[in-house]
């Protein structure tokens, strides 16, 4: 099935008001899909970081990004934005990409509105001034992305040291600035 | 554009010009064109992305499931299907939805059609007037366009979040009525914002006018919902420019869906003929039922309705929001909160249809319920199945006038065509590969 949507914010928790009640500084943003396989990550290592963070750390379950990432970006200092990716590599392998200081990709051409994925929103929101001052991604590479609700172990594995790499950037970030 | 012309080819060789998979649409698919001794011989609209189903999916289902499920098959568009289906099942069960809870399903529609329309206007199909391959080259050189766009789509999910419980997939339209309706506070909270949109919505209008349309008129068969007291979103009767007026419910005495071997979409016709469905025909067979405030901004502009060009299509596409800016805030000064927020239900066996105007037309449903409320059979006509014939008419008047242009600008030119129906594969099937065979 197509989710054609520009994007949606999800609670991790029913009752839980799945909007921001308020900007924070730092901002962790997990994007993807929990009903395709691999595509979980970005969620997956969102929900695990919630248990960890504490107060002056928001984060946010997109399950869908689009254009709207940019409101979801809006206010924040800093965002770590967790997905997953697919270029070619080794299942597991994780990305740092610091998109704060350029483009990644020098020719986006937006194929479909479900094809304005996160990198073509990130220069989106560059060209009209709406990014954060630092926007750094966590790219995982994916194996799987069929129908089903598990992680392959490659992916699992990346999940674990994606929360740990966050959790003490977060720390530098908090400790440096005094966030 | 400049390129060059293509190279001289033998007298009976075939051309064929293929795009590979259309961009800034819904969903996948592709164009083969085949041109024979400098004469469009064949056009086919190819939606490769495969069928989902979903008709199948509902049967077995309790009538309770089919809102949420049908949500599904269009995250631009949930609350179109949302507004068919529910209609058609309260048709079956003898429910009438009226006063308040009628007014709000409208407002939920009002934000879905501010949404879809804003997203296409500004990122996908202004592009292609200013001479930029995407939404976000067009916001190098014009960003305070592509900023009023994004807010006023914002506004829309703002409505839509409110009403329907979350922008995509909403969950709180239920048969009978609402889940839970909004206070008259939380309503008038968003009042600041859709007052900006609506006249951000104006700027818009304007700024499309002053675009420069290709001259592309063909003979249109115009097909929309008409409603004896307003412009149609959730009722009306299907009338046509040919002057067909008919009842929903015989809507598959004059519609036929045909399966085509090129494409996993069907095709739907209206006495065995293409025609059109959206905004343009809409705005047309409807022009008496646009407030006089709309119509003045569209005077002031130069245009007058009805508007024929396929290319204007994005005028009428500004002139809904327009329309659904001024409705939502017309019916939230009209709100008091009802007593229910849903009406009891009498579960009864029976068939029901329904027609509702998606942001891309009219959208079809019927539904076989056994005594029980279990789904025995559903049919969904979505408008781009509708479209689709009508766009492969449309390239095949089109392809003549830029035939003489280099493969790739013919792919180009053919995806602007495209993109004017706006179409969402991903509902028809559920885009863009060209291949132009040519045969000088």
């Amino acid at each position: 099935m197509q989710e054609t949507a520009p994007d949606q914010i999800v609670p991790s928790e029913p009752g839980v008001s799945h909007r921001p009640s308020g900007w924070s500084n730092i901002r962790i943003i997990g994007v993807g899909n929990e009903w395709r396989g691999d595509d979980a990550v970005g969620l997956l290592v969102a929900r695990r970081l919630r248990e960890r963070m504490g107060k002056g750390v928001q984060i946010i379950e997109a399950r869908q990004a689009g254009i709207n990432l940019l409101d979801l970006m809006g206010g924040a200092r800093v965002v770590l934005l967790i997905d997953g990716v697919s270029s070619g590599q080794t299942p597991g392998t994780i990305h740092r990409l610091d998109v704060s200081t350029g483009p990644i990709v020098q020719n986006l051409a937006c194929r479909s509105t479900h094809g304005v994925g996160v990198l073509e929103t990130i220069e989106l929101g560059r060209t009209l001034g709406r990014l954060p001052e630092t926007v750094i991604i966590y790219g995982i590479e994916v194996a799987e992305t069929g129908w089903g609700r598990s992680l392959s172990p490659p992916v699992e594995e990346a999940e674990e040291q994606v929360v740990e790499r966050i959790a003490r950037d977060v720390e530098q970030l908090q400790c440096m600035n005094s966030i | 554009m400049s390129g060059e012309s293509p190279p001289p080819q033998p007298a009976n060789s075939t051309r064929t010009i293929a795009i590979g998979t259309i961009a800034r649409v819904e969903g996948e698919g592709a164009l083969r064109v085949t041109v024979k001794q400098g004469r469009v011989q064949d056009v086919e609209l190819k939606i490769f992305e495969p069928p989902r189903f979903f008709e199948a999916f509902l049967q077995g289902r309790h009538y309770e499931e089919v809102l949420d499920i049908v949500a599904r098959i269009c995250g631009i568009c949930p609350v179109a299907y949302q507004m068919s289906a529910v209609h058609a099942i309260e048709r079956i069960f003898g429910l009438c939805v009226e006063g308040t809870l009628r007014d709000l399903r409208r407002l939920l529609y009002c934000g879905e059609w501010i949404e879809s329309h804003a997203l296409h206007l500004y990122l996908l199909q202004a592009p292609d007037f200013l001479g930029y391959e995407s939404g976000i080259a067009m916001a190098k050189d014009h960003p305070a366009a592509v900023t009023r766009g994004l807010r006023i789509k914002k506004a829309g999910n703002a409505l839509m979040t409110l009403l329907g419980g979350r922008s995509v997939h909403p969950v709180s339209v239920r048969v009978g009525g609402f889940s839970r309706v909004p206070s008259r506070r939380e309503l008038e909270g968003l009042k600041d914002e859709l007052l900006w949109a609506r006249d951000a919505a104006i700027d818009t209008l304007r700024w499309v006018a002053s675009f420069a349309y290709p001259d592309f008129s063909p003979d249109y068969t115009f097909v929309a919902l008409h409603h004896d007291d307003e412009y149609p979103l959730n009722e009306g009767r299907i009338v046509s420019s040919d002057g067909l007026d008919s009842p929903v419910d015989e809507f598959e005495r004059h519609f036929e869906e045909q399966q085509v071997p090129h494409s996993n979409a069907l095709h739907c016709l209206l006495n065995g003929s293409p025609y059109l469905v959206g905004p343009l025909a809409r705005v047309n067979l409807n022009c008496d039922w646009l407030p006089p405030a709309v119509r003045e901004v569209l005077t002031g502009v130069g245009l007058s309705l009805p508007l024929r060009n396929l290319f204007q299509g994005i005028v009428a596409r500004s002139v809904e929001i327009l329309y659904a800016l001024e409705e939502a805030l017309r019916l939230i000064d009209l709100y008091e909160p009802p007593p229910v927020s849903s009406l009891p239900v009498s579960v009864r066996a029976g068939v029901g249809m329904a027609c509702t105007e998606a942001p891309r037309g009219i959208l079809y449903h019927r539904y076989r319920i056994d005594e029980n409320g279990v789904i025995r059979e559903a049919k969904i006509v979505p408008p781009t199945s509708q479209n689709q014939g009508r766009i492969e008419q449309d390239l095949r008047l089109w392809i003549p006038q830029v035939l003489d242009r280099p493969d790739q600008e013919i792919s180009l030119s053919c995806e602007k065509v495209i993109r004017c129906y706006d179409p969402c594969i991903s509902c028809a099937t559920h885009f863009l590969k060209l291949d132009l065979q040519r045969d000088p």
